[in-house]
């Protein structure tokens, strides 16, 4: 991690004033201000005097970011205009290692695939789940150690999230931990620690492809089950999906499902270290998880952005954006809009219309796993609760050297029994 | 002033009143009645205020919109007599409307 940095920090926005650097100065995209957790104020800065807002010079390429609230509900209902094709990250990867996924596709193509696959994260699927997952939940908090400072996500957050993928999968349960693996070096950034090349990436996840291909072969050859391959594998629009495709959709599926959730569960109890009082309000009155649980999520963001390109010259909050540009939704910054949301800069568990946050994203694109997150979430806590007194932050987080994933690598607690 | 009912998916009624020009949406959530997210406040982008039209009702509500019939689409319990509530106005018309919802919102 800290070779990246140093590697980045001419461009850097950390230690800078966001009130009074020059507009043009600010590039989002640079995942330092991130990393060094500074991004609040400049997110800020944008939604007060350019909420939207060209950067012409960032190291990968000029784009478009839109800050408020409103403008990205707008957006998102057009996604005509927005496409979300090539692809949702800002860099445009090369298109021999650019693969397929309906997160970034248009409809129609969009529509039918996403609609073969979201039955298994459907509400009524999650119903027949729930035991399961507590009954994993259960396993995890009750092995963590006593009286000794751990980290949190590797313990917790890496591990439920990798064994829900498992069980969405119906994947070998013992070897879980190449699921997460996948995972991270489908996100990572090159030069970054994990992989050198997005070629190399490229080639761990052929591997990842092949020991599907293996599922698949087995799932095709069954009954229609419940779990993802299986639903894939007989679904009619995805049965005769090419090989690229499916490995598209899979990588999106165990990333969407993966690194989110993962720092949505360490962001918890971060946010309630921070919050005591609200911590408080939590324990004396445990049937504000639901809503709690929305809270984290907006709270956390798990994802900063969406990235959308232009199909034609088109209108933004007053900008001319021409076909071709890209544009970044921050999502991160429209969930501390004051505009949108009351007193946003602020941690409430029991807040009014506290689901009506932007970090599922909304429209066509809206986060198809946004009720199993919520159920994770929401079991953790319920676990949680009447096992231990509090979850003590012992130290700084870590966080991700990304502005597009918002997450953490560590964060030092220690469990206060009961 | 339009009176309508919603059955939660547990058979529970609540017949309430409702104004002229309010979406059943905002009547259902201004009444705190359960089982409506409505998580975009409305905007017709989100799908969580779906409910089913009583089939007596379904031709006075009409069909759902072309921004909505795409979100109504992408739910794997989407029915013929499915709209979202924040899309269907209240008028005298409707007075006597009966809807009912899922047992999840997606």
């Amino acid at each position: 991690m800290e070779t990246v940095v140093s590697k980045h920090t001419s461009r850097s926005l950390v230690g800078r004033d966001p009130w009074t650097i020059p507009l043009e100065e600010i590039d989002l995209a640079h995942p330092g201000i991130w990393q060094a957790n500074e991004y609040l104020p400049f997110l800020a800065r944008l939604r007060r005097d350019e909420p939207v807002h060209y950067c012409a010079n960032s190291a990968v390429g000029p784009y478009w970011s839109v800050t408020r609230y409103q403008d990205i509900m707008t957006m998102e209902a057009a996604p005509h205009i927005f496409s979300s094709e090539p692809t949702i990250g800002i860099v445009d990867v090369l298109p021999q290692y650019t693969l397929p996924m309906f997160i970034a596709m248009d409809p129609p193509k969009h529509d039918d695939q996403r609609k073969t696959v979201q039955g298994v994260v459907a509400p009524q699927n999650l119903k027949n789940l729930e035991g399961l997952i507590r009954q994993r939940v259960i396993t995890i908090l009750e092995s963590l150690p006593q009286g000794a400072t751990f980290n949190w996500v590797d313990l917790v957050s890496r591990e439920l999230t990798t064994q829900m993928l498992a069980t969405l999968f119906d994947f070998p349960f013992e070897e879980r931990h190449k699921l997460t693996y996948w995972s991270d070096v489908a996100t990572a950034i090159p030069g970054a620690g994990l992989v050198n090349s997005y070629e190399e990436s490229f080639e761990i996840l052929k591997e990842c492809l092949a020991y599907f291909m293996r599922l698949w072969q087995e799932r095709a050859a069954r009954e229609p089950g419940n779990d993802l391959i299986s639903m894939l594998a007989h679904g009619e629009a995805t049965r005769n999906m090419p090989p690229m495709e499916f490995l598209g959709n899979l990588v999106l599926l165990i990333v969407g499902g993966n690194d989110t959730t993962r720092n949505s569960i360490t962001g918890g109890v971060l946010a309630l270290n921070e919050n005591p009082q609200e911590y408080q309000k939590l324990r004396e009155n445990p049937a504000l998880i639901p809503s709690m649980v929305s809270e984290i999520v907006r709270w956390q963001t798990p994802l900063a952005y969406m990235r959308r390109t232009a199909k034609v010259d088109t209108e933004l909050g007053g900008k001319k954006i021409k076909a071709g540009d890209k544009l970044l939704m921050w999502y991160a910054s429209a969930n501390q809009d004051e505009e949108a949301i009351e007193r946003p800069g602020e941690f409430i568990i029991d807040r009014p219309r506290v689901r009506q946050h932007l970090s599922f994203g909304t429209g066509i694109h809206r986060c198809m796993g946004n009720r199993l997150a919520e159920m994770q979430l929401r079991v953790l806590w319920e676990e949680i609760l009447p096992r231990f007194e509090k979850i003590e932050v012992m130290g700084e987080p870590t966080r991700i050297y990304s502005s597009f994933v918002k997450g953490y690598t560590e964060l030092p607690v220690r469990i206060i029994p009961r | 002033m339009p009176r309508i009912t919603l059955i939660e998916h547990n058979g529970t009624e609540h017949t309430i009143d409702a104004k002229n020009g309010d979406s059943v949406m905002t009547t259902a959530i201004r009444n705190m009645v359960p089982g409506i997210d409505a998580d975009c406040g409305g905007a017709c982008s989100c799908g969580t205020c779906h409910v089913f039209v009583d089939p007596a009702w379904v031709d006075k509500v009409g069909e759902a919109g072309p921004f909505e019939e795409p979100m109504l689409d992408l739910n794997p319990e989407r029915a013929q007599n499915s709209r979202l509530s924040c899309q269907i106005d209240i008028s005298d018309e409707l007075d006597g409307l009966v809807v009912r919802l899922p047992e999840f919102q997606f």
